[in-house]
This record gives C-alpha cells, sequence and structure tokens, in this order.
C-alpha cells in the first residue's frame, strides 16, 4: 500500500476516471474517440481491482490475475475494432456514427 | 514522498482524462490517453506490482496507443478538426455523470474498509506460479481461454481487415 495515501482518495481518483470515460462515450460522435473511452473505463476497473487487492486481501493475488485478464480482453477487443473501423473506412469514407448504415440490421 | 508523488499522478490522470475526450484533435486525444495510461502505471509501481505495471506499459502504452494512433492516420486528416456534439447533450451528460459520481462516492465513503497495512512485495515467481496452477484457487483454466481468445481475435482482425476489395483485386491481377 501507498504510505500516507488511504483507500478512499484512489477510489475516488478511479471514480473520476469512470465518469470521464462514459462521459465521452455518450458525447464522442467518431468511432476512434469511443474507443478511446472504452480504454479510459477498462482502465478505472483495473485499477480498483489492484486496489482492493493490495489494500484488503495482501495475501490474495486474484485481483492482480483479473487485472491481466481484463488487459488481455481489452487488447484483443481494440484489435478487432481497429479492424472493423478500418474495414468500414475503406467501404463508406466515413467514421462518423451516425453514416454507419451498413451493419445496422 | 509517496503521497505527493500519488498526488501528482492523480492529477495528471483527472486532467489528460478530462483533456482526452474533450480535444477537438483527434491525434492529442490519443497522446493524452498515453498519458493518463502511462500515469496509471506509476500508480502500479507506487503499490509495489511491478509485474503488472510493465505489462500495462508494454500492452496498453506500447501496444494499443500505437494501433490507435495507426488507426487514426490511416482514417483522418491530421489536421482535421472533430464534429462535436450538441452543447445540451453536452449538459445533460455531464449532470447525469455527477450524479452518478455523487452517488459512487457516496457509497465508497459511507463504507467502513478493513484495511490491512501491509508492505508486501509480490514477485513475478509467485504470480506466474498461481496462474499455471491446477490446484484449487489457481488460473489455469482462464489463461488457456485467454491464449484461445487471443488467437480468435488475430485471425478474426486479419480475415475482417483483409476485406473484399483486396480479393477481388488480387483475383482480377492473377
Amino acid at each position: 500500500m501507498i504510505p500516507g495515501v488511504s483507500i478512499y482518495e484512489i477510489l475516488t481518483v478511479t471514480s473520476i476516471l469512470f465518469f470521464i470515460g462514459v462521459y465521452g462515450f455518450i458525447t464522442r460522435t467518431n468511432l476512434i474517440s469511443i474507443l478511446i473511452s472504452v480504454e479510459l473505463i477498462l482502465n478505472a476497473s483495473v485499477v480498483n481491482f489492484v486496489i482492493i487487492n493490495k489494500y484488503l486481501f495482501p495475501e490474495a493475488l486474484q485481483g492482480v490475475y483479473f487485472s491481466i485478464f481484463i488487459i488481455a480482453v481489452a487488447a484483443a477487443e481494440t484489435a478487432l475494432a481497429v479492424s472493423i473501423i478500418i474495414n468500414l473506412y475503406r467501404q463508406i469514407s466515413s467514421v462518423e456514427v451516425k453514416e454507419i448504415e451498413t451493419m445496422k440490421y | 514522498m509517496e503521497k505527493i508523488i500519488f498526488y501528482c499522478l492523480a492529477a495528471v490522470i483527472i486532467a489528460f482524462g478530462i483533456a482526452s475526450v474533450t480535444s477537438r484533435k483527434m491525434l492529442r486525444s490519443v497522446i493524452y490517453l498515453s498519458f493518463v495510461l502511462i500515469s496509471i502505471a506509476g500508480i502500479f509501481f507506487l503499490i509495489d506490482y511491478n509485474f503488472l505495471a510493465a505489462i500495462q506499459l508494454t500492452v496498453y502504452a506500447g501496444g494499443i496507443v500505437v494501433l490507435i494512433i495507426f488507426s487514426v492516420l490511416l482514417v483522418h486528416h491530421i489536421e482535421m478538426e472533430l464534429e462535436m456534439a450538441k452543447a445540451s447533450k453536452k449538459i445533460v451528460t455531464a449532470i447525469a455523470c455527477l450524479i452518478g459520481l455523487g452517488v459512487f462516492l457516496t457509497a465508497i465513503y459511507s463504507y467502513d474498509f478493513n484495511v490491512i497495512n501491509n508492505s508486501l512485495t509480490t514477485t513475478t515467481a509467485e504470480i506466474g506460479a498461481g496462474l499455471l496452477s491446477y490446484t484449487a484457487g489457481g488460473f489455469i483454466l482462464p489463461f488457456e481461454v485467454i491464449s484461445v481468445l487471443l488467437l480468435a481475435a488475430m485471425i478474426g482482425a486479419i480475415v475482417i481487415a483483409k476485406g473484399k476489395k483486396l480479393t477481388e483485386n488480387n483475383n482480377q491481377s492473377q
């Protein structure tokens, strides 16, 4: 644990980071920006897992394992999302959310 | 000392997080995201999870950010400014997010966490032994599932990004 820093302060920081991600996810209209917001949300959850593991259950390592799995899934998700975005751009020359209709139905 | 470093990291995380979701230049927003990710790796270093910090730096700050920068450069003109949402939508979303944040913080601060004072250091060998053990509490099955998932994601990304146009061109050239 960090000397002099309580768990409440770290959880406050991650909550703020999570809601910054939610705000970006709703207000942005560009696929790549939405991907960036999703990364922020995932990172907030990773820090929460690690902090709660370290502060409350220092003998266990489950939080670290789940963080590793979250990071791996996020990497896979980003690779797939980028390939979909590039494929869409090739077909309709745009990555704005409102112009994408090819995969709707 | 650790306290000062933590407050600096927290300020960097929040400031650049806000900058990355409000910046109108696409590439700058990705760079701000990379600052946030590197600061989070700094927090992992502070609480003595060096292996996790290394993973964060290599996979997120090294891999994912470069991937997003590639897609930005392939898709956008560098000077192009992003279209923004309507001001009313922004305000409503900001108020909703602040209300949600208030709910989160009241829930967190009203709960009495049973914090254990410790300064344990976790070695990479312990993490690896736990990941590969198949006794109770071991994580060998999720580990294998993740490896299959990464393979599937790789094949899927290749198939999707290859697209139709490319195959037609190849057939014509043959």
